[in-house]
């Protein structure tokens, strides 16, 4: 009888074995509107507390910009989305059924996570083209790596994204030769190549003039209703241009979250940002 | 055919070598068999064996400077799996030798009947016979390298610390080869070879078919590094070497590139102690020394990194040298090469090959598409 009950545990038919799961992450699913989950989060490093229960939830398609002074925590959150960083308590889900916290950077940003660093970092020894090939979404393998062509399609891709940040004339020109500007561009570039669900741009207009930075925002606005796009930013008259939503954050959690006015008029926020 | 133009195309240097290269597996041996010793082109059967143990270490450097040069390891420790491609031919030949050895015994090697052993050891077992040999020349070298990057890669090790792990690997080994129990000769390492698939290793004949596989397996070895550094894998290789974090952020699993680039390089090391090792008679733990792999090191920043080409000028301009200067002034040697290392670094940070391209833009008037920017150095 007892044997007959220890067979039956094991073949329940409405279980899986832990080991028959697949390893690969399942696709996303954003079933309920919400793209990412950031829930309890807190990370310390050597005792100084870097993000403290952070909240954060993003919908899917939406326009987020995220301000905050120095040491808020921006670029941390960020890392931890990434992978970069693993948090010491929280949940990091990415729509349903990713679990941000089990994953690997490259595994992360195959799930459909693209990241624009603060500083802008290409490969300076790659041409402006060859920086875009490495970013274009596709195959990761070594084996497949080592035999992968560009299809016309993707080629034609290329220079839709080379037009469209303005570096036609500078294809074969190595990107460390690039000004600032352009690396930026490039990078914005290499995120659009890349095609994420999720675009997570920190910084995108540091160094940009006037002109470029309306470019920049008209971008962005463009992209959020087919991606979801989170910008760290601390140029306000940019996060006014194009926020829908602003979170602030502050001492690593969210001390915000609302419209431009609303947070333009919130005393909390004044006191410990936009004040003086 | 159109794979062959599309892999000159941008490559004088690399054409240049391969030509080159061709023209002396022809030449040489035919200057050594066909000519008579008093004609002033005939080459000495012991410059020929020379030329070939320089082509052997020209294809261990562009083995390094696929790793160094193009994926950015340091490698300290590429001399153990020359080394141990070496013992793998050393043992066959050792097998070779049957019962004209010192003791006359047919089975055991010499050292083996010194010790008194009875029996041969398990992992001697199969060498006998070449085509075993020739797999172990590629999976011995292949394995360990394999399961050094694993461990090393995956727990993210690099820069200063791989080195000095690399370093760590091959005096390991050369300690451990020193032992006579190990079962490889000890300090005396494998010598006193007769014949090689049934040729003997005195014969100028065998000497020049040798040079001829070692420039045939030096052109293959250049070809095979020049398809991965040409392909997309091998830009996410460089882009790896520039910013190894940004590659993941890109989707790329840095730790798979490395390791596998990592396990060629080191079975092409293996082939290239293969082919020494019938050259030059002898195997023994001193190629295991970490001085020994250093000095690869060196040859390919004289020639200049990532550049394949220049690496295999750097092997034999050095080894040249070496060779002139261990005759001429023994005790020189050393400060020689140090000195060479730190000049090169200070004045030639792009090796000789660095030099020859801007010698040929300075003549051609062409300019670089655009000048690196100020500021901009290579890690």
């Amino acid at each position: 009888m007892t044997m007959l009950e220890s067979m039956r545990s094991y073949m329940r038919r409405d279980q899986v074995f832990e080991f028959l799961i697949p390893d690969t992450p399942p696709d996303l699913d954003l079933s309920h509107g919400m793209i990412l989950y950031l829930e309890g989060i807190t990370v310390s490093f050597d005792g100084f507390v870097a993000i403290d229960n952070l909240n954060l939830y993003i919908r899917d398609a939406e326009l987020r910009c995220i301000i905050g002074p120095n040491g808020a925590g921006k670029t941390t959150m960020m890392d931890i989305i990434t992978g970069k960083t693993r948090p010491d308590s929280g949940s990091a889900w990415f729509g349903q059924q990713i679990n941000l916290l089990r994953l690997s950077e490259p595994e992360i940003a195959r799930a459909g996570i693209g990241r624009k660093f603060q500083k802008p970092t290409v490969f300076g020894h790659h041409t402006v083209f060859e920086n875009l090939e490495l970013a274009m979404a596709g195959e990761r393998g070594v084996w497949s790596t080592l035999a992968a062509r560009l299809d016309g399609e993707q080629r034609d891709r290329i220079d839709e994204i080379l037009a469209l940040i303005g570096l036609q004339e500078l294809v074969r020109v190595r990107a460390g030769a690039l000004s600032h500007g352009q690396k930026q561009w490039l990078e914005i570039g290499m995120l659009l190549a890349q095609n994420p669900r999720l675009l997570l741009v920190d910084e995108p207009v540091a160094g940009m003039t006037g002109q470029e930075m309306e470019r920049t925002a008209e971008l962005l606005t463009s992209l959020a209703g087919t991606h979801t796009v989170v910008v760290v930013e601390h140029d306000m008259d940019f996060v006014r241009s194009i926020a829908r939503t602003v979170t602030v954050l502050h001492q690593g959690s969210v001390l915000a979250e609302g419209s431009m006015d609303e947070i333009q008029n919130d005393q909390r926020v004044i006191d410990v940002y936009l004040g003086d | 055919m159109n794979l062959l133009r599309s892999l000159f195309a941008r490559d004088t240097g690399g054409t240049i070598l391969l030509a080159l290269l061709g023209l002396a597996a022809v030449l040489v041996p035919i200057c050594n068999l066909a000519l008579d010793p008093g004609t002033p082109l005939h080459v000495s059967t012991y410059t020929m064996a020379l030329l070939g143990k320089y082509l052997c270490y020209a294809l261990l450097a562009i083995a390094v400077d696929l790793v160094w040069g193009y994926l950015g390891i340091l490698t300290l420790g590429h001399g153990a799996f020359f080394a141990l491609g070496g013992y793998a031919m050393g043992m066959y030949l050792m097998r070779q030798i049957g019962a004209r050895g010192v003791y006359g015994n047919p089975v055991l090697p010499d050292f083996m009947v010194f010790l008194n052993w009875q029996h041969l050891p398990w992992f001697w077992h199969g060498f006998n016979w070449f085509w075993f040999a020739a797999l172990m020349v590629l999976l011995v070298p292949g394995l360990l390298a394999l399961v050094f990057g694993w461990f090393t890669f995956r727990s993210r090790v690099s820069g200063v610390y791989l080195s000095i792990m690399t370093q760590a690997l091959t005096y390991a080994l050369m300690l451990a080869f020193f032992r006579n129990e190990m079962g490889f000769g000890g300090n005396n390492g494998l010598t006193d070879f007769k014949e090689i698939l049934g040729f003997p290793l005195q014969a100028d004949t065998t000497r020049a078919g040798l040079f001829v596989a070692s420039a045939l397996a030096l052109a293959g070895g250049y070809l095979g590094c020049r398809h991965i550094t040409g392909s997309r894998l091998g830009r996410v290789c460089r882009a790896i070497r520039d910013q190894e974090d940004r590659v993941r952020f890109l989707g790329y699993r840095v730790e798979d590139a490395k390791l596998w680039v990592f396990t060629f390089s080191a079975m092409l090391a293996g082939i290239a102690g293969a082919l020494y090792v019938p050259q030059v008679g002898i195997i023994n733990p001193t190629e295991f020394s970490p001085l020994a792999s250093i000095e690869i090191v060196v040859w390919v920043a004289v020639g200049g990194r990532s550049t394949l080409y220049g690496a295999v000028i750097g092997a034999l301009m050095v080894n040249y040298a070496k060779s002139f200067l261990t005759a001429a002034m023994p005790d020189a040697w050393l400060f020689c090469l140090g000195a060479l290392f730190v000049l090169v670094t200070l004045f030639l940070p792009d090796g000789v090959a660095g030099l020859l391209r801007r010698r040929k833009r300075a003549t051609t008037g062409t300019a670089p598409v655009l000048p690196a920017a100020p500021g901009e150095t290579r890690p």
